[in-house]
């Protein structure tokens, strides 16, 4: 009776400690979230001016501002979309409209859940010893796309099937009952009820490359001049923060292109997410 | 016509398809090519096991040794910080927070996953660094500040996962236990989090996977030093955060070398992803 | 050109007065057979009513009949459904042209998440429709034909997923007649329905018959009554009974027919 008793009280003490450090384990990481961002923004922002945006940068990064590093990292990261989104999205209509689980689509999810668990610094590598020295395309915009894009292709996959599974298989039915081809079906009826689940996932890709640095610093390279040609060598936002770090070339400037580069990767997952919740509220609507 | 069309299209998207197998075959080449040679001409025992490092020298001396046990040390370290903290925000957002706040916490992980890791490496190294150097002692530049930092680097893999997994668990157990008497607390430990281990086993591996293969984030606070750590205050070294410095000036033998630590760490990371797999496999046939 | 082999007394009828013929036809999900031995005749601009307990197959009869099987992984079948004479199954038949020539409506209206217009003017553009002015009266002449183009002319720009059920479901059958289909398949099109839209649906399915062959699973033996030239029972895959409506229905020669009309079972 007593024991019980006992038991029962102890049981209630380990209950509420156990749940006091769960709490406290939460709101500590919702902390740390809060004041790497507070941080960056604290010390950077002041630091931004349009002039920095808009100016090239003097003396390797001390002077100066930013404006070389921000066309790189978006023409880089365009140039990863435009590769591999076709080729993401193409994969993921195969493997949820063009055949049923087998063998292939096994090896294929495969993969690309190995390709998603490659580390970045592999990639860059890779991307030296390919496209750099083997293809013989040099640090350049194109070596560092294509390896960009090899990476984020897991990414795009995945989001991609995810949202085309969404689509409610009637309408299948109903496009092929109308005498659609298979190719119809899918361009008239699957991608545009996709598509906000397969943008979140280019989102996030994006969000993805612009903040690489280990894939990117091996293929691209680290000059400083603004970018003309597909062969020319650039230096992204993320490459640029890191040396100004690491080689301790100007702290202010380095807080000051970290502060863009935190609000770039933010907005970009904050867009994603909205259109998450946006695409979750329509299903819900249709179903 | 048309039929004919509708094949081609498909036949095109099943080669689209297949870029994915062929990139990662052309990537597990590649790196093979141009790290084994080197590995196998040391002997792969000498290359793992040796802590000799000295690129430079005449002949040079190319055993990885120290940075094997520093990325462990790392890795371990990583893990002891980041899984309790983890499973517990799982815990925290699948069954005790409110409705409102689980909603909020999804959102702020993925943040956490989308901040780039410079700005990690470079947040630990102007504000943990000189934390532990005045507390702790040391340099500051260190496996522990690292291990911290790459701790809270795993969590949005960790929680996400783990959080889907212990959501997955089947009302009924949950139910079951409460109605035996037992309290929330005993519920999630007792039945929840085990009846959740596939998942948050595969959530661990992968976590470990991204702490193993982080490079710049490390370089930034781990001091870069090739003795072997005698603490977990000393600076150190990892698998990869000496390729990411060494790349960018090594030539000839040393660039083969680097590469040849490129395939440890790659066969490490496949080996990985394959006990992942396995696990997962596992909690969809459970 | 050499056609799949046809049974002459298959042929008579295809020249004659069938336009659908169900030929010793069974179905398999997997190793599961859904449909055994069916041999079932739909005449020429006559209503079809399959009915009988649900599960028995009547959907995937329907779904046979438009090879929209050919979707649902491990389906296979043996036997043969002839239209105008062909095998809807040979490995000459162009399956995108058949769904053309055989629409469906499903037990739910699917409004496509687009306009009214475009909704009816899928199938057409599938079909590589590109004039606008063709489009338009195909769009016109289907929703007069379906008894709505009153309530939609200056409703086409609308979402369609904003009609009601009832709507919904008519517009799913206009926009099947404007590909000029010559047999149409429902599947218990009235079963999400309040009694007017069925009655509209009903009325609009007896006018059709003119220009076309219908084949329905009815929602209730009422209606299989009401709407059938022929009837058809179907009990667990098999064929019970097939004869024309008025007679099945007064004077079912089947036990298990009768105790399924007046309601002793399923």
């Amino acid at each position: 009776m007593t024991a019980g008793k006992t038991r029962r009280a102890g049981a209630q003490v380990a209950e509420r400690i156990a749940f006091a450090l769960i709490w406290t384990s939460a709101l500590a990481t919702l902390a740390v979230l809060a004041f790497i961002v507070l941080y960056i923004l604290d010390l950077g922002l002041p630091h931004v001016s349009w002039r920095f945006l808009t100016s090239a940068p003097e003396e390797m990064g001390r002077e100066g501002g930013i404006l070389p590093t921000i066309i790189g990292t978006i023409v880089l990261t365009l140039g990863a979309v435009a590769i591999a989104a076709p080729l993401g999205i193409g994969a993921a209509v195969f493997l949820t409209e063009y055949t049923w689980e087998s063998p292939v689509t096994r090896a294929i999810r495969f993969g690309a859940e190995a390709l998603a668990g490659v580390p970045s610094i592999i990639f860059g590598l890779f991307g030296f010893i390919f496209f750099v020295t083997y293809l013989k395309m040099g640090w350049s915009i194109l070596s560092g796309s294509l390896t960009l894009a090899i990476m984020i292709l897991p990414t795009i996959i995945r989001t991609a099937e995810e949202a085309i599974r969404t689509v409610p298989n009637p309408y299948r039915d109903v496009s092929f009952g109308l005498g659609a081809t298979r190719w119809q079906m899918v361009t008239s009826v699957v991608l545009p009820n996709a598509l906000p689940g397969i943008i979140t996932g280019i989102i996030l890709a994006i969000g993805r490359s612009v903040g690489e640095t280990a894939a990117v610093i091996f293929t691209a390279g680290t000059a400083l001049n603004m970018p003309t040609s597909l062969v020319s060598p650039l230096r992204t936002m993320a490459v640029h923060f890191y040396i100004l770090a690491i080689e301790g070339i100007s702290l202010e400037k380095a807080y000051a292109t970290g502060a863009i580069l935190i609000i770039t990767t933010l907005t970009v997952n904050v867009l994603a997410n909205w259109l998450i919740v946006r695409a979750v509220r329509r299903h819900r609507r249709k179903s | 016509m048309e039929a004919l069309r509708e094949r081609l299209i498909g036949r095109a998207l099943l080669v689209v398809a297949c870029s994915v197998i062929l990139a990662l075959a052309i990537i597990t080449y590649f790196i093979f090519q141009a790290g084994l040679p080197i590995i196998v001409r040391l002997g792969l025992d000498d290359f793992l096991f040796n802590t000799r490092w000295q690129p430079a020298e005449e002949g040079g001396s190319f055993g990885i040794g120290a940075m094997v046990l520093g990325s462990l040390w790392v890795t371990l370290g990583a893990l002891v910080v980041g899984v309790p903290l983890g499973l517990a925000v799982a815990v925290f957002s699948a069954e005790l927070a409110p409705e409102w706040l689980s909603t909020l916490i999804r959102p702020a992980i993925q943040l956490l996953a989308g901040i780039p890791s410079v700005i990690y490496g470079f947040v630990g190294l102007m504000v943990l660094v000189p934390w532990v150097r005045t507390h702790l002692g040391g340099p500051g530049l260190s496996v522990l500040t690292a291990a911290i930092v790459l701790g809270i680097m795993i969590l949005p893999n960790i929680i996400s996962i783990s959080e889907d997994s212990l959501r997955a668990v089947p009302a009924a157990y949950r139910e079951g236990a409460l109605a035996l008497g037992a309290t929330r607390w005993q519920t999630i430990w007792g039945v929840l989090i085990p009846a959740a281990r596939s998942g948050i086993g595969a959530s661990v591996i992968l976590g470990m996977g991204r702490a193993l293969g982080e490079t710049m984030a490390v370089i930034m606070m781990i001091g870069n030093s090739l003795q072997v750590p005698r603490s977990l205050l000393d600076p150190a070294t990892t698998v990869t955060s000496n390729i990411g410095l060494e790349m960018a000036y090594a030539s000839g033998e040393h660039r083969e070398a680097l590469f040849a630590t490129g395939v440890v760490l790659f066969a490490f990371i496949m080996v990985l992803n394959l006990a992942a797999n396995a696990f997962s496999r596992r909690r969809l046939q459970a | 050109m050499t056609t799949a082999p046809i049974s002459a007394p298959a042929m008579e009828r295809a020249n004659g007065n069938t336009k659908l013929e169900v030929c010793d036809f069974s179905a398999f999900y997997g190793n599961e057979e859904v449909l055994r031995g069916i041999n079932l005749p739909v005449p020429r601009n006559e209503i079809l009513a399959v009915f009988g307990p649900a599960g028995g197959g009547k959907t995937t009869l329907l779904r046979s009949m438009n090879r929209l099987v050919d979707n649902t992984r491990g389906a296979h079948h043996r036997g043969r459904i002839l239209l105008d004479g062909k095998d809807v199954f040979a490995p000459d038949v162009d399956v995108v042209n058949l769904r053309r020539r055989v629409g469906m409506i499903f037990a739910l209206p699917v409004p496509l998440p687009m306009n009214v217009y475009d909704n009816i003017a899928y199938g057409p553009r599938m079909s590589g429709g590109r004039d606008r002015k063709s489009l338009d009266e195909a769009v016109e002449r289907s929703l007069q034909r379906a008894a709505m183009w009153e309530e939609m002319k200056d409703r086409l720009e609308e979402s369609a997923l904003h009609l009601s059920g009832g709507q919904q479901q008519r517009l799913s059958i206009a926009r099947v007649l404007a590909m000029e289909p010559e047999v149409i398949l429902l599947d218990e099109p009235t079963a999400a329905l309040a009694p007017v839209s069925t009655m509209k649906i009903e009325q609009m399915l007896t006018d059709l018959k003119r220009q076309c062959t219908i084949v329905i699973v009815p929602h209730s033996i009422q209606q299989a009554a009401r709407l059938a030239d022929h009837a058809a029972f179907i009990l667990m895959g098999e064929l019970v009974e097939y004869r024309p409506g008025n007679e099945l229905f007064t004077a079912p020669s089947d036990r298990r027919t009768e105790e399924y009309i007046t309601g002793r079972f399923g």
